[in-house]
């Protein structure tokens, strides 16, 4: 075999290969969804968004769940959203290359990467312990722990994308900086920045790890952020690990119902910012 | 002439107000630099919260047990012995295997995408595989323990049983599970579930990094009569290792971290089974597991355990933050 059928043989055997890991991960990938969505579909009726969750054996919804997701989750993108944006503003606009801007930014790496249970149990020790009792806030708490790196990562990143040449201008038409940032900056960069808060949404709307020890689940109705609160992922979790075919037919539709959301949430975020700048 | 004069005069005279007031639209700009300051600030304070109580935390751990803990085989809550090797072990061990299997596949679909797709499908793939990052992992959690642990047990377990099983030292990795019976449930089949959570993600970063490759050198090592494989691992690799090694180690973070997919799939079994056929666990299934229902002392090892993934994560991500970097700067060099 002469070296230029050598090299070809090699080429097309590893571009093989390439195609097929890209149609192995595509297969799994896909059996994963059609999994969810057959599963889920069978699962899904009126009374999920009508009934209380279930003791096991016995037929019900989802409804407390959805309504204590909704509630934690809003409560810590309310928390979240300006803590991450005002210090990106910081890093963007006024700390910029200094150390301490670099040391700020080093940590929202970590914390964007650390392990999602261990913000379960910084929190547990925060509130839970203190508070003598689970409680909605705490998972709030903890969610909003999550979303601060990721909004703070993409704030900075689009508020850096906005010409210097626009701040200039309004600076030289004696517009203070808070205002060239609040007035200018910001709505050149705003698509950006609500794809930010639209990504740390998609992101806590799953996040099971950190409410495990903090919101826990409620069998019962309640909106009392006081107290702990049923919500979809740990209903999920105590559900899917449950032996009652009831509770593992609830589990499938809230798993349906979260992936949906995060998905419709990440397409959405796409839409609204067509280059994909948020790296 | 004149009336344009006039017209600037006036502009004038209508920007003059502003000047008195001065002092509120510095006190204005005073206060908005230090409330991003402070936010700023409140981001700084929360690691160091976090590093601070997982320190007091695990302290009486480490009093108790020592050095030990670490070693420490046993998790004993009747005889209030605790160790976290097992659950180290199972740690390393499944983020190892999630490596081993993502590696090879997401670097497959990175190359695909970027230079074997015709341009009409480079996007749906691209896109769809971005997407799949983000389905929340509990999801990866259920499908591997109701379908995929089944399967692996049904179909491919028996088969490498089979022929690895009785291989002279690898054997002892891939002998029949003597602990949780033939569910499916192990520490491989949870590293598999791993690999296909953090394929999305690597595969993503990696394309990401070919495509800042040049096209001129591309095209010039094609000129040259270079096949495409010749490309990617002479031209694209060496260009982007540091940014390849960057977004492996990323993956890595995230394998060792991950909690709820393993959970459902490792069997949190509390020993150490030879075999990778055997349920195991990791430190987040077990801090999932037993967390809510400790006190005492082993809530204190439980948090001594977030200690040590938290070091070990951190590990990770500053390597990989350093290899992007160097990445970064390479690429600013060659511009110059």
């Amino acid at each position: 075999m002469n070296l230029y059928t050598r090299r070809k043989l090699i080429n097309t055997f590893n571009m093989t290969a390439a195609v097929l890991t890209t149609v192995v991960g595509v297969m799994l990938l896909s059996w994963i969804l059609i999994v969810l969505i057959m599963k889920g579909v069978g699962a899904i009726n009126w009374t999920i968004f009508t009934e209380m969750t279930p003791p096991p054996g016995s037929a019900g919804g989802l409804a407390n769940a959805l309504v204590g997701s909704l509630m934690i989750t809003m409560v810590a993108v309310v928390i979240g959203t300006p803590i991450g944006i005002m210090a990106g503003t910081y890093l963007a606009e006024y700390g910029k290359q200094s150390v301490f801007a670099e040391v700020v930014r080093t940590i929202n790496d970590i914390l964007l990467s650390a392990p999602s249970i261990i913000i379960g149990v910084f929190v547990y020790a925060l509130m839970v312990k203190p508070m003598g009792h689970f409680s909605g806030w705490a998972g709030a708490v903890a969610l909003a722990i999550i979303v601060i790196p990721v909004v703070l990562r993409t704030t900075e990143n689009m508020l850096s994308l906005v010409p210097t040449q626009m701040r200039e201008a309004a600076a030289a038409l004696g517009a203070p900086k808070w205002m060239v940032i609040s007035s200018v900056v910001y709505k050149a960069a705003i698509a950006g920045m609500v794809t930010g808060v639209l990504l740390a949404v998609a992101r806590i709307t799953g996040e099971t790890a950190p409410l495990l020890f903090t919101a826990l689940n409620n069998q019962f109705w309640s909106t009392d952020m006081n107290d702990s609160m049923a919500n979809l992922p740990v209903v999920i979790f105590q559900f899917a690990m449950s032996p009652y075919d009831d509770w593992r037919e609830l589990a499938w539709a809230a798993a349906l119902l979260i992936t949906t959301l995060v998905l419709v949430m990440n397409i959405l975020a796409r839409v609204l910012l067509p280059e994909n700048k948020t790296r | 002439m004149s009336s344009t004069n006039t017209g600037v005069l006036n502009e004038v005279k209508s920007v003059a107000p502003i000047n008195r007031s001065k002092l509120s639209f510095v006190l204005g700009d005073v206060v908005f630099k230090f409330t991003a300051l402070f936010f700023a600030l409140v981001v700084l304070m929360l690691l160091i919260g976090i590093v601070a109580m997982l320190i007091q935390g695990s302290l009486p751990a480490f009093q108790a047990f020592g050095w030990g803990f670490i070693t420490g085989n046993d998790w004993d809550p009747v005889q209030d012995i605790y160790g976290a090797w097992p659950s180290l072990v199972g740690t390393l061990v499944a983020a190892l295997i999630a490596m081993l299997i993502g590696l090879p596949l997401s670097f497959g679909i990175a190359i695909f995408i970027t230079e074997m797709a015709p341009q009409w499908l480079k996007r749906p793939v691209g896109t769809a595989v971005e997407l799949l990052a983000a389905v929340p992992s509990i999801i990866y959690g259920m499908w591997g323990l109701f379908f995929f642990a089944p399967f692996f047990a049904a179909y491919i377990q028996p088969g490498l049983v089979a022929v690895l099983g009785p291989l002279p030292i690898f054997g002892v990795l891939f002998q029949m599970p003597t602990l949780g019976g033939s569910s499916g449930v192990s520490v491989l089949t949870a590293g598999i579930v791993l690999a296909i959570m953090v394929i999305p993600f690597m595969a993503s970063v990696m394309r990401d990094v070919f495509e800042i490759v040049p096209g001129s050198l591309r095209e010039s090592a094609y000129a040259m009569g270079a096949t495409t494989w010749e490309v990617v691992w002479n031209v694209v690799l060496p260009y982007t290792k540091t940014g390849v090694v960057g977004g492996v180690m990323l993956g890595l973070g995230r394998a060792l971290g991950e909690t709820m997919a393993v959970t459902f799939i490792i069997g949190n079994a509390s020993q150490l089974g030879s075999s990778l056929l055997d349920p195991g666990t990791t430190i987040a299934a077990k801090l999932a597991n037993e967390f809510n229902e400790a006190d005492g002392l082993q809530m204190d090892s439980l948090v001594a355990m977030g200690l040590i993934l938290f070091i070990i994560t951190f590990v990770v991500l500053m390597l990989s933050k350093l290899m992007l970097m160097r990445l970064a700067a390479s690429q600013e060099g060659s511009k110059t």
